[in-house]
């Protein structure tokens, strides 16, 4: 009697060993590591390709977890120890690399396995209502007037609407040292500071300031997108003059040291994931836009954008 | 008119047998997270954000403010029975809320923070159906340094209220403003006292600092003294409901409370916190028991309780009108309303008028449910005290670990957790106050952060703190509070002497 459940359990536990032999490829048991808190941008994309990636029946099962601090880079640092692990995902994005180099991080992102980028949001420039500035160039002007008395709302020193002001500068003829940029730490406190008439103008995605643009008590004067967008009815900054294209976007990297098998199958499943009608929904409803770039273009990207950021961030006096 | 004729229309949406469901779901998760030291609603509704996406919006709303309004209920419970308080707005709960409990008045304690709760969440939830856009337009026009203003008040009006001298109160609050100082400075991007570790760059969470002071500072406090006094069980008496005098001692603090917390709350970086500090010394200034205070007196508590729950009605006032989030919870409500492809803001009310009216009706009924749930539950609570503390102690130490981990899954949190457990246990042992230090954890990065975006504004200018006519009421207000007590006491003290 004692017998067969013993049996069972042996042939359970030989089951369980052969089945990532008999799969070969095809992936199973995800991890995906949001390097920041429940609720924020990184978070809420892992959670996004969990559902779609479960739902398509791409992989099965995938889990989230979360590893917050110092702009995500002690989850790379986790990352980066779990080298060679072929199951284990992180979300990043530009914010990543600004943090890494303010940070001092010991890891970088030359270290890890690049996979995709997914989405991306562009940045726009508002003002009040009721301010003098009709365009770019009306707030250019006074800018390149009086440096330190137009002031920029953003969010936190070296973020993405830190990183545009100090792009704007140079395209107006501003040294980006003199400029007056006040951070905010998030939470909508930008908004407050533009719509409170506080500060001459403010950044951030356009989500943030949709509402209000809609309704009629901001005006926005420039998006950092490369053309016009479908659905936003605002100039670009480029059409205005400035040579800008900054958008906030989010990729996933994997481990170290994997095996060019594995990465294939991880490029193969965000590949078919970025495909699937599932995913295109979550675009819409969350107005995230497609930036959707894999395999070896998006190891090049995130090259090009690492030496970017570094020369912005100069500029700005944030790094040496 | 108008609001009323959607109000009722709202109600229509909430009280279907599903969303009523919801509600009670909510609050009574939102209760048991507000009991837990460490989870608050803020995670609470992250980690449940995607599990909800497949629910109707409406539903999945109801649920959140239920979770979110039963947070501030439950935050009370731990705060008054163990001195551990379990959110930050319930630090002041647990001065006077503590010290009845040890005097066996548990249950009347926990009994005026649910009903002072009711009220101020309800008239918070009026004035949100009916003043809500106008309130809001007011409140982003208040300027940093009227903010930075305002939290001088509050520091200057805690340092005195506190402890045995104000020496102490001010030492305190200078150590808590120092762990403040800690991690990357936003202004700069430069760390600060980060000590070469990346696990403090983000700075030192303020739920590890109150936990740590309080929840293992009071452990380690009671296990150094659990062989001198054996004997004093802590006696239950007065059962479930206020007695006639607290009742009459109760409700002006509740309207004072609520006076206070509402505005706060609309105000972007305003906070429950301050508000709750601000109402505990006007309650002590206006008692007419004085000799109470520090004692156990009714008043600490439900005024302070009211506070925080107005001020949760009036973060929902810039959040719907303005897509403004005021507070950690309100930042996650954001994201759940863009998970749903809804953008908070003035046209909200156009464009989704059943979801919002639908979501003021179930703050009205999720009140109604929370004091139902939580007054029959007071005495029930109030048992955990007969639980003996050895155990009662270890089972706090499991939870405030199990908390602090789950902010950050991070093991060196643990340490200074431990280390702010030993920091909180010298201070109980050397007759320092606690909260002080967890005022200046909470607000001193806030008051740094409000003070130098004022500056950058004016361009460097000092002046704008005088020419400001707010700013400049509030900074004459807080120079009369701190010069004023000592120049009567010493004229006292002479027309003392000069008497005889």
């Amino acid at each position: 009697m004692k017998k067969v459940p013993f049996q069972t359990a042996l042939s359970l536990a030989l089951l369980t060993a052969l089945a990532p032999l008999s799969s070969a490829q095809s992936l199973n048991n995800l991890r995906i590591m949001a390097p920041a808190s429940p609720g924020g941008g990184w978070d809420q994309t892992s959670r996004a390709i969990q559902t779609v990636l479960q739902e398509e029946n791409l992989v099965k099962p995938v889990q989230v977890f979360n590893v917050p601090g110092a702009g995500g880079t002690i989850g790379l640092a986790q990352l980066y120890n779990a080298k060679g692990d072929g199951n284990l995902l992180m979300t990043m994005g530009l914010v990543m690399i600004g943090a890494i180099q303010t940070n001092n991080s010991k890891v970088d992102l030359s270290r890890v396995t690049p996979i995709a980028r997914l989405t991306g949001e562009y940045e726009v420039v508002v003002v009040p209502a009721a301010s003098p500035y009709k365009n770019m160039k009306d707030l250019a002007a006074a800018w390149k007037a009086n440096p330190g008395g137009v002031a920029f709302a953003g969010g936190s020193a070296g973020g993405t609407d830190h990183m545009l002001v100090g792009l704007l500068a140079k395209e107006a003829g501003v040294d980006p040292r003199k400029m007056n940029y006040v951070p905010f730490s998030g939470g909508g406190e930008t908004l407050a500071a533009v719509l409170g008439n506080q500060v001459a103008a403010g950044v951030a995605g356009y989500g943030e300031f949709e509402a209000q643009i809609k309704a009629g008590k901001l005006r926005a004067i420039g998006i950092s997108a490369p053309k016009r967008q479908t659905g936003i009815p605002v100039p670009t900054l480029k059409e205005q003059g400035y040579n800008i294209d900054l958008a906030n976007w989010r990729g996933i990297v994997a481990p170290p040291g994997i095996s060019a098998s594995e990465k294939a199958a991880l490029v193969a499943a965000l590949d078919k994931m970025h495909a699937s009608k599932a995913w295109k929904d979550i675009l819409t409803t969350r107005n995230w836009t497609d930036l959707y770039l894999s395999g070896s273009k998006f190891d090049v990207y995130l090259k090009v954008e690492a030496n970017r950021t570094k020369g912005i961030l100069k500029d700005i006096g944030l790094v040496k | 008119m108008d609001a009323l004729h959607s109000l009722f229309a709202g109600f229509e949406t909430a009280l279907t047998p599903l969303n009523l469901l919801w509600a009670l779901v909510g609050v009574t998760l939102g209760t048991l997270v507000g009991v837990l030291p460490g989870i608050g609603p803020a995670l609470t509704v992250a980690l449940l954000l995607p599990v909800t996406a497949k629910l109707p919006p409406v539903s999945a709303f109801i649920m959140f403010a239920g979770i979110y309004y039963g947070g501030m209920f439950g935050g009370s419970t731990t705060s008054i029975l163990l001195n551990t308080p379990g959110e930050s707005s319930s630090i002041i709960t647990a001065l006077e809320g503590n010290k009845m409990a040890r005097r066996g008045r548990a249950a009347a304690a926990l009994a005026t923070a649910a009903i002072g709760s009711f009220v101020a969440g309800t008239i918070g939830t009026m004035l949100l159906t009916f003043a809500a856009p106008a309130i809001a337009d007011i409140a982003v026009q208040i300027p940093p340094s009227a903010k930075f203003a305002l939290i001088m008040l509050a520091f200057v009006t805690i340092s005195a209220t506190f402890g045995g001298s104000p020496l102490r109160g001010l030492i305190s609050l200078f150590v808590g403003l120092a762990i403040g100082l800690v991690g990357t400075d936003l202004q700069s991007g430069q760390s600060r006292f980060d000590l070469g570790r990346p696990e403090l760059l983000d700075g030192i969470d303020f739920i590890t600092v109150v936990i740590g002071l309080f929840a293992i500072g009071e452990t380690l406090y009671v296990a150094t003294r659990l062989r001198k006094d054996k004997g004093s069980v802590i006696k239950l008496e007065g059962g479930a409901s206020m007695s006639r005098q607290d009742w009459r001692r109760s409700w002006k603090p509740w309207l004072r409370g609520t006076a206070l917390g509402f505005p706060f709350g609309a105000i972007p970086a305003g906070g429950a916190e301050i508000p709750t500090f601000l109402s505990y010394t006007l309650e002590k200034r206006l008692t007419k028991h004085p000799e109470e205070f520090g004692k156990g007196a009714i008043e600490g508590v439900a005024g302070p309780e009211a506070a925080n729950n107005a001020s949760a009605a009036g973060v929902l006032v810039p959040l719907l009108t303005l897509g403004l989030p005021t507070s950690a919870t309100a930042a996650i409500l954001l994201a759940a309303f863009q998970q749903y492809g809804l953008q908070p803001g003035p046209l909200l009310f156009v464009t989704n008028g059943d979801l919002v009216w639908g979501l003021i009706a179930s703050l009205y009924i999720g009140n109604v449910m929370l004091l139902a749930l939580n007054l029959p539950l007071a005495p029930i609570w109030a048992r955990l005290l007969l639980i003996p503390r050895p155990f009662l102690y270890a089972g706090i130490l499991v939870f405030s670990t199990v908390g602090v981990y789950s902010l950050n899954n991070s093991v060196f949190d643990l340490f200074l957790l431990a280390l702010f457990g030993v920091l909180g246990y010298g201070m109980r042992r050397f007759d320092f106050p606690v909260t002080p230090a967890i005022i200046g954890v909470i607000l001193g990065p806030t008051a740094e952060a409000q003070f130098r975006t004022a500056l950058q504004q004016s361009n460097g200018d000092f002046s704008i703190f005088a020419r400001q006519p707010l700013t400049a009421f509030i900074l004459i207000v807080v120079a009369l509070a701190l010069i004023l007590p000592p120049v009567l006491r010493a004229r006292a003290a002479r027309r003392a002497t000069a008497a005889p």
